[in-house]
């Protein structure tokens, strides 16, 4: 078992998930209430990662970080080193790969709330801040929990984008996904399996706990 | 009116184009007591009580409660709803459903100290008798139990003004009546204009001291509600304000010295005797009778003051609620209202010959 794999996606995958908590809140109100007619163009963008191939994403964030681009030669001169192939790289990129999965449970939660409600708080004196933290959210917290769990899990579940973005360093960028296929190259079948396993019954844990809380049996997919 | 009463005095004057493609062009004038805002559904009713809100923006136009603007297109005044001050109850009571009822009363009083908001919420919640379920869950308690928890959260806060947006309409009759009870208290307790949207005709006699109705985004009528339910100025109203028989009739004969007007309903020979109006024989009009009004006798009566008796067949018997509607063929189809027990002696069965009774200051002549 490659417990430095684990650790350090477990790492990650924690790490992540907060990012994208605090992220996705605002963003997903946003494309819940505003009236804006562009909420769509911003809706799509964060749902590319759904339907674009990883290595695609990963090219692209590769070259943002590399010394070439604007991006890349900030962050260098600011923290001295460049951000490809670390793990602030890998988390950067894991939070723009797993966006969707945190934002469309939560927006789909939001637009499950009876806009009566929000509209009462308002009458109420409430500030849209007090109406979001005293009714949106707790009237959503399903969609939140369900949208942390997600993206946990598919920070866990990433391959190709750490492939591309962070190589294959022990302890740094190699996760646990990495480590499998490191193994099954290596022909070290027992070990790439015991490592599947594991990975195979955390993912059906988050599943089961993600379908659970909804209390609703089948709904089409988690992310709706 | 005094200048105490001025200064809480809403003043409306707003237009917004509505989709179904007509446009909501209303001037009102809510001083403090109950304005019933009453109208079928989507006659843009409760787009005006949103605009008043703020939970929707008026395209031009002023609102203003005394001389305190909340809207005014031409100053770019928009207050947000949530410094507007105005109380706000949802048909559906909209309690947050998380919350338990004193939470929920509780909402709006923030800036209170914890003593002063715990004895504000129990008065008011004793004044709505709603003391005793502060603890529970708003899916624990009954529709009526709800409506007046929504009503005591809106009024705790002391608004400026109240807005009730068919508040009743998802109840039961006797828990209406109760509900209407605690509303005019609370209207007596605090002068504030309420404006209170419906399209219950029932809900206008038994809470309106002023009465505004709309038609198609515009007023079409305003006064007392039996100034403006009693005589229904048009055919539109006359139905929404309870008057089940609506008649178009051509005027007969002009009876000056009686003070009435013989009517023959259009494709009958049925005549009706009407009070008499301006309209000289020959002229097409409307006659509008409510069902209440007709009487039902089984066999020919004699010895009546009522100039209008018409033979007819029993058509149709239902029950609705605790009255019993009945349809009577006498050339032209009345609906006519009785209660249970009326059907009992009379020991009415559909196809039944019946003679209707009508009398003459119970038929209204509307226009259309």
């Amino acid at each position: 078992m490659d417990w430095q794999a684990i650790s350090l996606t477990a790492r990650l995958a924690a790490l992540v998930s907060v990012i994208l908590l605090v992220i996705s809140l605002p963003l997903a109100h946003w494309l819940t209430f505003s009236r804006r007619r562009w909420t769509f163009f911003v809706e799509s963008i964060v749902s590319l990662p759904l339907v674009l191939p990883p290595t695609v994403l990963g090219f692209y964030l590769l070259m943002a970080m590399g010394t070439r681009s604007p991006v890349g030669r900030w962050w260098t001169e600011w923290t001295g080193h460049p951000l490809a192939f670390t793990f602030e790289g890998l988390v950067l990129a894991s939070v723009l790969y797993s966006l969707p999965f945190a934002v469309q449970p939560v927006a789909a939660a939001f637009a499950q709330i009876d806009p009566s409600l929000r509209e009462a708080s308002a009458t109420l004196g409430a500030s849209g801040f007090r109406t979001f933290t005293r009714v949106t959210l707790p009237l959503s917290i399903e969609g939140v929990v369900a949208g942390l769990v997600l993206s946990f899990a598919h920070t866990v579940g990433e391959f190709g984008v750490v492939l591309m973005v962070g190589g294959n360093l022990p302890g740094i960028t190699r996760t646990v996904s990495i480590s499998i296929y490191d193994h099954v190259q290596a022909l070290e079948y027992q070990r790439a399996n015991q490592t599947a396993l594991v990975l195979l019954a955390f993912s059906t844990l988050v599943l089961m706990a993600v379908y659970g809380l909804r209390r609703r049996p089948w709904a089409a997919a988690p992310i709706a | 009116m005094g200048s105490g009463a001025d200064r809480m005095t809403l003043g409306v004057s707003v237009t917004k184009r509505l989709g179904d493609g007509f446009t909501l062009d209303v001037a009102l004038v809510a001083p403090p007591g109950i304005t019933m805002l009453f109208g079928a559904s989507g006659s843009g009713k409760t787009t005006l009580l949103r605009c008043i809100a703020g939970l929707a923006r008026p395209d031009t136009g002023r609102i203003a409660i005394g001389d305190r603007v909340l809207f005014d297109a031409n100053e770019s005044v928009n207050v947000p709803v949530q410094e507007r001050h105005v109380g706000y109850v949802f048909q559906q009571a909209a309690l947050f459903p998380h919350m338990s009822l004193r939470e929920n009363i509780e909402y709006g009083l923030t800036r209170l100290s914890a003593d002063e908001r715990a004895q504000r919420v129990s008065r008011t919640a004793e004044s709505f008798r709603i003391a005793a379920l502060l603890d529970r869950r708003p899916a624990q308690v009954s529709g009526g139990e709800r409506q007046r928890a929504a009503l005591a959260r809106a009024l705790v806060t002391e608004p400026s003004l109240l807005l009730l947006d068919e508040p009743l309409s998802a109840l039961d009759h006797s828990i209406q009546s109760h509900i209407m009870d605690d509303l005019r208290r609370a209207n007596d307790a605090r002068r504030i204009p309420m404006i209170y949207v419906t399209h219950s005709h029932r809900e206008v006699y038994a809470l309106g001291q002023q009465a505004v109705v709309i038609d198609r985004g515009s007023v079409i009528a305003r006064g007392t509600p039996h100034e403006v339910l009693d005589r229904p100025a048009q055919s539109a109203l006359a139905n929404l304000a309870g008057f089940e028989n609506v008649f178009a009739a051509v005027v007969v004969e002009r009876r000056e010295r009686a003070g009435t007007m013989e009517c023959r309903i259009d494709g009958t020979a049925t005549e009706l005797e009407v009070p008499l109006n301006g309209s000289s024989a020959g002229t097409p009009i409307r006659i509008a009778i409510r069902a209440g009004d007709i009487l039902v006798g089984n066999e020919e009566p004699r010895g009546l003051s009522a100039r209008n008796v018409l033979h007819g067949q029993l058509v149709e018997l239902t029950a609705n609620g605790p009255t019993m509607v009945a349809v009577v063929d006498a050339g032209a189809r009345f609906i006519v209202h009785l209660t249970p027990t009326g059907v009992e002696a009379l020991h009415l069965t559909p196809g039944d010959h019946v003679w209707l009774i009508v009398k003459t200051y119970s038929c209204r002549i509307v226009a259309d």
